[in-house]
C-alpha cells in the first residue's frame, strides 16, 4: 500500500491540464503554410509519395498528405510545417491547403446538426473500426484515452459494440476483405449517428489510394461528419477534432 | 559468397546476388537439401516464396544458420509445362506450411500432402477469385458435447480485425483457429506498382505502423543493397538506435496493456505514462510519435546530433527511475504472478515446430534474434547478446518486454557513451538504379521478431518481385496452440501477452 503511494508521488502529475491549448513542439509536422512566389511546381508535384501536392493554383491536399515532409525538406522556400496540429474538419474544402494560406483549420460548424452537439455534446460513444490500418492510428486512439490525454474526461469513449455507440470511426483505406464488415457496424449503429474518417489512409486511401485490394464505395453512401487528417493523427488532433464537432 | 556442394549459395544479411548465381535444383533434390538444412537445430527458414518467371514459377528458399551467421538460398524452377503440383514439405517440416498455404492462394501450386491448403488471407491478386472470405473453411468438431464461439472480425476495442473460432468442451479450449486477412492492402502488389523509392518508403513504414521503423529499416537496406548506396557508421547506429526506442516504446505499452487486461489499475497508467515518454522523444527526433519519416535510403532528414543524444539520456533517465521502482513492485505482486502464471505455455518444441520467431521463440529458450545471429545496421559495431527465458508462458512474455528494455537501454547507452554526432549524417537519395537480375534478402529485428524482405529485379533493374515477411507470420500459430485447454476467459492476456500484427500478417 505504502509502495503505491509512493510510485504515485514520485510519478507526479501526467496528465495534460487542457488539450485545447496543449502545444506539441517541433519538429513534429502539423498544418504545412506555402508561400507564394515562383518555384518548380512540376518538381514538387513528382516528389510527393500521395499525389497530395496539386497545381493551377498550388495546393496541398490534407486528404491525401502522409505528412512525410518531403517537399519542406526539399523545398524550403515553397512549403514548410507548423507545429499546428489542429488539423480536422468537417468540410474538405478545409483540407486544402492554399499559398499564403495561414488560417487554423476548424470545422463549419453551421454544417453540423443541432442534434448532434445537443445529443453527443457531453457524451460520445464510439466503434471504431479498423479497415486495413497499419495500427498506428490505432495506436493513437488509444493513446487518447491514456492518463496523459485522458480524452474521457470529456465524455469521449470508445466502444465495444456499435448498438452502443453514437457512431463509427474508420482507420484504414477500407480494404475490400473489410468493407462488408464495415458496413454491417455501422448499419448496426441507432441514429443519428456519426460517421469518421481518422488518417490520411481512412481520408483518401492514402499510399494504397492506387491499391484494386481496396473499395471505398461506402464513402458514396454515408455522408462524412469529420476528417481527421494525420500519419497517423496526433492524439491532440484526434480530441480537438471530436470536441470541435460535438461542443 | 560460396555455393555448398552447388546445392545452395550462402550469403549474409543485406547481401545482393546475381539471380543466376542461386543453384537452381531439380525439386527432388530442392526438397533433399531443404530438409538436410533444416534438421540442425541452429537453423530456420526466414522465407520461402515463388514468383512467375517467363512462363513458370520460380520457388527461392532461404535458410538462416545463425551459428555460422549465414543465409543458404536455393531455389527451383517450375516450367509451364511441367504442371502445378509437387509433394508438401509441411508434413516433415511444418514450420513451411504457411509459405506453402501462401504459395498455393497466390499461384494455384497445389503441394501433395499438405495437410489443409486453406487459403491465407485472400490476397486481392490470389489464383482461386472465387474463394470467399466469408466462407473460410474452419477446422470443424461436431459433437454434442462441444460447442463453437466465434469472435469478430470486428473485436472490442481499439484493435485490429480478425476473426476468432473457438472449439470448446464448457469452458475450456480445446481449439483455436484464426482467420486472418481482412487488413489485406495489397502491399506487395503496390511495392512494384510504385516507381519512387520514396512512395516505396512509405508504403514500407506502413506495412504494420507500430514497426514503422523495423519494416522501413529492412525495406532500405534491401535498396541500398541493390542500388550498390555505402553507408556510414554513423547512420547505421543511428538506426539501430530508433529501433531499440521503438522496442521499448511498444514494449512498455504492452506491460501496461497485460496490467489493464488483469484490472491491474497502477500498472496500467503509470507503463501507460512511461511509453509517452519515449514516443515523445522520438517525435522530437524525427517529427513523429511512431518514427515514420525517420528512416530513408541512403541517408535521413533526421541526423542524430549532439543535443538529441544529451536529450536522450535524460529521457531514458527519467524514465529507468519510474521503471524500475514501478516494476519492481509490479513483477513482484503475487496478484499479478497468480493471473499470469502457467498461462498460455508454449513449449520449445511447439515454438520450433512452427518456426517461432523474435520473443515468442526467445520466451521458449530458442536464442533466435537476427541483432545477434546476423547483425545488421549498428548491431554490426556494437553485439548485441539477446535475452532468452525459458517457461513460455504469458508471465515469461511479460518478463521478456521488462528485461529487453533494460538491455535496449544498456545497449544505447553503450553506444552514446562511445560515439559522438557532431556531424550530420548523410541527406537521402532520391534516385537510385538498382543492379539488375538480381536478388536481395534483408533482414531486421523488430520489437515483434525477425522481419525479412526479399526482392528481385529484372533486366533493366526494374523490380520484378518483392516480398515482405512479418514475425507475426510464424507466431500466430503459438497463441492457437498455446490457448488449447485453457479456459476462453485466458483468451484475452494470452492474446495481449503476443500482442501479433494483423496488418502485418495480411501485407
Ligand atoms: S508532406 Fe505531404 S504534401 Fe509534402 S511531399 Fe509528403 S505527402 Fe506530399
Amino acid at each position: 500500500m505504502f509502495d503505491e503511494i509512493k510510485i504515485i508521488r514520485h510519478n507526479g502529475r501526467q496528465f495534460i491540464p487542457d488539450p485545447v491549448t496543449a502545444v506539441v513542439p517541433a519538429p513534429y509536422r502539423g498544418r504545412p503554410e506555402i508561400r507564394p512566389g515562383k518555384t518548380d511546381e512540376q518538381a514538387l508535384v513528382a516528389l510527393c509519395p500521395t499525389g497530395a501536392i496539386k497545381t493551377g493554383p498550388f495546393r496541398i491536399d490534407l486528404a491525401r498528405c502522409c505528412f512525410c515532409g518531403e517537399c519542406a525538406f526539399r523545398f524550403p522556400e515553397k512549403v514548410s510545417f507548423t507545429n499546428d496540429h489542429k488539423l480536422a474538419t468537417n468540410d474538405p474544402e478545409r483540407l486544402i491547403i492554399r499559398e499564403g494560406q495561414t488560417e487554423a483549420i476548424r470545422c463549419d460548424q453551421t454544417r453540423i446538426a443541432k442534434q448532434i452537439k445537443k445529443m453527443f455534446g457531453r457524451s460520445l460513444k464510439l466503434r471504431q473500426v479498423s479497415a486495413g490500418g497499419d495500427n498506428s492510428a490505432e495506436f493513437e486512439l488509444n493513446a487518447g484515452g491514456n492518463a496523459n490525454f485522458d480524452m474521457g474526461r470529456y465524455g469521449i469513449e470508445f466502444v465495444a459494440s456499435p448498438r452502443h455507440a453514437d457512431g463509427i470511426l474508420v482507420t484504414g483505406p477500407i480494404t475490400k476483405n473489410m468493407a462488408a464488415a464495415l458496413q454491417i457496424a455501422y448499419d448496426a449503429v441507432p441514429a443519428p449517428k456519426l460517421f469518421i474518417l481518422c488518417g490520411t489512409d481512412a481520408l483518401s486511401g492514402g499510399i494504397f489510394a492506387d491499391s484494386p485490394a481496396l473499395d471505398r464505395s461506402i464513402l458514396d453512401k454515408i455522408p462524412v461528419d469529420l476528417y481527421i487528417p494525420g500519419n497517423p493523427p496526433h492524439p491532440l488532433t484526434i480530441i480537438n477534432g471530436l470536441l470541435d464537432l460535438i461542443s | 559468397m560460396k555455393t555448398d556442394h552447388k546445392k545452395y549459395l550462402i550469403i549474409s544479411n543485406s547481401d545482393s546476388v546475381r539471380l543466376d548465381a542461386i543453384p537452381v535444383l531439380p525439386y527432388a533434390d530442392f526438397t533433399a537439401a531443404v530438409e538436410t538444412l533444416l534438421l540442425k537445430p541452429e537453423t530456420h527458414c526466414v522465407n520461402y516464396f515463388a514468383f512467375p518467371d517467363h512462363d513458370g514459377l520460380k520457388f527461392i528458399i532461404c535458410i538462416a544458420d545463425d551459428l555460422q551467421k549465414e543465409l543458404c538460398v536455393l531455389s527451383h524452377k517450375q516450367d509451364a509445362s511441367g504442371g502445378r503440383e509437387l509433394a508438401s514439405l509441411t508434413p516433415r517440416i511444418p514450420a513451411l506450411h504457411l509459405f506453402e498455404r501462401e504459395i498455393h492462394e497466390n499461384f494455384g501450386v497445389f503441394f501433395t500432402g499438405h495437410p489443409w491448403l486453406k487459403p491465407l488471407r485472400y490476397a486481392q491478386e490470389r489464383a482461386d477469385q472465387a474463394a470467399d472470405m466469408n466462407a473460410y473453411p474452419f477446422y470443424r468438431i461436431d459433437s454434442e458435447e462441444l460447442h463453437e464461439v466465434s469472435v469478430g472480425p470486428v473485436h472490442a476495442g481499439i484493435i485490429e480485425p480478425g476473426q476468432f473460432r473457438f472449439i470448446c468442451n464448457g469452458e475450456n479450449v480445446l481449439h483455436l483457429e484464426i482467420q486472418l486477412g481482412y487488413q489485406h492492402r495489397g502491399i506487395e502488389r503496390l511495392m512494384l506498382k510504385k516507381d519512387g523509392l520514396l512512395q516505396r518508403t512509405i508504403l514500407a513504414e506502413s506495412i504494420a505502423g507500430d514497426t514503422a521503423v523495423g519494416h522501413s529499416l529492412a525495406f532500405a537496406q534491401v535498396m541500398e543493397s541493390l542500388a550498390g548506396i555505402p553507408l556510414s557508421r554513423q547512420l547505421a547506429i543511428e538506426r539501430a538506435i530508433a529501433l531499440e526506442l521503438e522496442r521499448i516504446a511498444i514494449h512498455i505499452g504492452d506491460i501496461a496493456a497485460l496490467c489493464t487486461d488483469i484490472a491491474y489499475a497502477l500498472g496500467a497508467n503509470i507503463f501507460g505514462i512511461l511509453r509517452t515518454g519515449i514516443i515523445n522523444y522520438t517525435q522530437s527526433w524525427c517529427g513523429n510519435r511512431l518514427g515514420k519519416g525517420m528512416v530513408r535510403v541512403g541517408g535521413t532528414y533526421h541526423p542524430f546530433n549532439e543535443t538529441l543524444k544529451k536529450n536522450l539520456l535524460d529521457a531514458l533517465s527519467s524514465f529507468e527511475k519510474m521503471f524500475v521502482e514501478l516494476s519492481h513492485r509490479a513483477y513482484k505482486l503475487p496478484s499479478v504472478e497468480n493471473r499470469f502464471d502457467d498461462i498460455g505455455t508454449l513449449s520449445e518444441q511447439q515454438a520450433r515446430t512452427i518456426g517461432a520467431v523474435g520473443m515468442v521463440a526467445r520466451t521458449t529458450g530458442i536464442p533466435r534474434d537476427i541483432r545477434m545471429s546476423h547483425p545488421f545496421a549498428g548491431f554490426k559495431y556494437y553485439p548485441y547478446e539477446p535475452v532468452v527465458l525459458s517457461k513460455g508462458d504469458v508471465f515469461s512474455r511479460f518478463l521478456l518486454r521488462r528485461k529487453e528494455i533494460k538491455r535496449s537501454m544498456a545497449w544505447i547507452r553503450d553506444v552514446l557513451s562511445h560515439e559522438t554526432f557532431d556531424e550530420a549524417s548523410e541527406r537521402p537519395v532520391t534516385l537510385a538504379s538498382l543492379a539488375p537480375d538480381s536478388f536481395c534478402i534483408s533482414l531486421t529485428e523488430g520489437w515483434r521478431g525477425e522481419i525479412c524482405h526479399c526482392a528481385v529485379t529484372g533486366p533493366s533493374g526494374d523490380l520484378r518481385f518483392y516480398k515482405v515477411k512479418d514475425p507475426s507470420l510464424h507466431n500466430w500459430k503459438a497463441l492457437e496452440l498455446s490457448l488449447r485447454n485453457l479456459e476462453i476467459s485466458d483468451f484475452p492476456i494470452n492474446n495481449k501477452s503476443y500482442d501479433l500484427s494483423y496488418c502485418g500478417f495480411d501485407l
